[in-house]
């Protein structure tokens, strides 16, 4: 079972224009900046909106293909959608929003409310049957809607932000409950979000969209290792830059050069951890490495580590201990020595 | 607080006491010693019983045509919707005496497929409960469908497109999920259209004119009243003062915003 999608469509001022592939038994997350055109995929996909030119095909089922003037409607397609705050139906109880999908598919009242008590039970709602969906938590909101978009058995299961509706508190543990939820099914698994913890968490497969494109595609560990935008690299919270290779030195696109240990020649990128990048009130001598001088323009403490942003010739992120914060007085607009030594610098073609 | 402009403050009063009085003095004139009596007397009765079945079908009426019609004007792009809107928004200002005129001459014995209507189906409008029913129908409408039309855009569509993606029809969308969230709309429109024709006079005694017992409203009896029997006109409208603070009351969350 898998997914086959060459998806171009326009929405608005954005036109997409992508080619998506999942495996059953895979989760795919989606990430993007906001008006990628992620929700817009998932919207296609699921038959919401058309398509202008590609093909959609699902476990050999060709879902639509505007060249063959075939376009099956949302109602007819095996997908499960869970959408960004749940869309729960606010005028049915919890059973009903459940049993909504097998009995628009044609099953008796009392066989669909009894499967969608079974989905209750197995998210462990089932003392919500009868109560309206407001009076759900954020997390009890989702899993009544992953059980609405599952009871149906579909072939493709499609969630648009699953954690971004739900408070910092709980999204830890309702993300853990979505990640073995999203186990369970063995249809193909799209996720769509802009949250990289999330997305690092439940993918097996990242898909980057930026601006209708597909701009990198991999494992969570490819992309944390060689991130090739800067979106990613700031998602993965890496130093990035693109620029021309010059063998021992890369000759960066925004201005300045980088020494390296080894760059191959042509179009590359390079990156480097915030750790590699250390701070000096003076300049530094010693084995072979890049110093520049700089201006602090934001500090930012998270967790027991500090983030300190120079800006110069070449803008860099560094990660210092707060320690190092109070030794260095490094505060906003304090002039700064930037040190990154040649073989922490990693290079990789574009 | 500042102190308010002593002109606005007298203008306002004036205001306040336009609508006061004449309601004030409705209840001081009533002959409330004689009020069961006049309101058991056969004229009232018969116009109370008209007016209570025309208000009530054309307001239902104007539900099962007003909520496509709606819908429709939500829901569907198409060249000529606003002119469409227009054309349902025109009987809210237009004289009600001349939709009436106008009713007769498109539904009228003699009107464009009155004459048809008749003697296809039998059907004669003037002069006829139905008849009524179509002139308040005509006025009424309006409201029930701007208020669900307004409903239906402040409906989260997404609503509509989770219903479709869980595999139910574009019909069973809408009776299942859009008409079930939209119903409050559908209500108070209900209502409003139902207090319009209820206080339909114009339109009415134009198109299906002033028979007692057959399509004399309470409006038009406090007309016809009026010239003969001032008591019973007053007695009449006492009973609808009383049904517009009832639909007042009972709308007053919609109107008036609870400060």
């Amino acid at each position: 079972m898998s997914l086959e999608a060459q998806v171009v469509a326009r929405a608005g001022s954005l036109a997409l224009d992508v080619d998506v592939r999942a495996a059953a038994g895979q989760t795919v997350v989606l990430v993007g900046p906001n008006g990628a055109g992620k929700t817009t995929l998932l919207r296609v996909l699921a038959g919401l909106l058309p398509l202008a030119e590609g093909r959609v095909t699902l476990d050999d089922e060709v879902l639509e293909d505007p060249a063959a003037r075939r376009r099956l409607p949302p109602e007819r397609r095996s997908v499960g959608f869970v959408f960004q705050d749940y869309v729960l139906f606010p005028h049915l109880s919890v059973l009903d929003n459940v049993a909504f999908g097998l009995r628009a598919r044609g099953r008796a009242k009392d066989e669909a409310r009894k499967q969608a008590r079974q989905w209750l039970e197995r998210m462990g709602l089932a003392a919500y049957a009868a109560e309206r969906p407001r009076v759900l938590s954020g997390g009890q909101a989702q899993r009544v809607a992953l059980a609405r978009a599952l009871a149906t058995r579909p072939r493709m299961l499609l969630l648009d932000e699953p954690l971004a509706a739900l408070d910092a508190g709980a999204r830890a543990e309702v993300r853990r409950e979505l990640k073995s939820s999203l186990g369970r099914f063995d249809g193909v698994r799209l996720v769509v979000t802009h949250d990289p913890v999330e997305a690092m968490a439940l993918a097996d497969r990242v898909v980057v969209l930026e601006d209708g494109k597909v701009v990198q595609e991999g494992t969570p560990a490819d992309l944390s290792a060689r991130p090739r935008s800067s979106y990613i690299a700031e998602l993965v919270g890496l130093n990035l830059w693109r620029g021309q290779g010059l063998g021992d030195r890369v000759r960066l696109d925004s201005g300045g050069e980088m020494l390296v240990s080894h760059a191959p020649m042509g179009e590359i990128y390079a990156s480097v951890h915030p750790r590699a990048v250390a701070l000096y009130r003076s300049r530094v001598e010693g084995s072979p490495r890049n110093v520049w001088r700089g201006r602090i323009s934001g500090v930012e403490s998270d967790a027991g580590r500090v983030r300190v942003r120079v800006e110069g010739s070449i803008p860099v992120v560094a990660e210092v201990t707060p320690a190092a914060v109070a030794e260095l007085s490094l505060i906003e607009g304090q002039e700064i020595w930037v040190s990154i030594k040649a073989t922490e610098v990693s290079v990789y073609p574009a | 607080m500042t102190r308010p402009p002593r002109a606005l403050v007298i203008l306002a009063a004036l205001a306040a006491s336009f609508f006061a009085v004449p309601l004030a003095a409705l209840a001081l004139r009533a002959p409330w010693a004689s009020l069961p009596e006049v309101l058991t007397t056969e004229v009232v009765g018969s116009a109370l019983r008209i007016s209570l079945i025309s208000s009530l079908a054309a307001s239902a009426l104007s539900a099962v045509l007003g909520l496509p019609l709606a819908w429709v004007l939500a829901r569907v792009p198409f060249p000529g919707r606003s002119v469409l809107r227009a054309l349902v928004t025109l009987p809210l200002v237009l004289p009600p005496v001349v939709g009436g005129v106008a009713l007769l001459l498109a539904l009228g014995r003699l009107g464009l497929v009155g004459g048809a209507l008749e003697s296809l189906f039998g059907v004669t409008l003037f002069g006829t409960l139905p008849g009524v029913i179509v002139a308040e129908t005509f006025v009424a409408m309006p409201f029930l469908v701007l208020t669900v039309e307004g409903a239906l855009k402040g409906l989260d569509p997404r609503y509509e497109d989770a219903a479709a993606t869980l595999g139910a029809s574009r019909g069973l969308v809408f009776w299942r999920v859009t008409l079930p969230l939209a119903a409050p709309s559908v209500a108070a429109g209900a209502v409003l259209a139902w207090a319009r024709a209820l206080g339909e006079f114009g339109a009415t005694i134009t198109f299906a004119g002033n028979l007692p017992g057959e399509t004399q409203t309470m409006p038009i009896a406090v007309y016809t009243a009026l010239l003969r029997d001032v008591d019973a006109a007053i007695v009449l409208s006492l009973v609808l003062v009383a049904v517009s603070l009832l639909v007042l009351v009972t709308l007053r969350e919609r109107w008036t915003p609870q400060a």
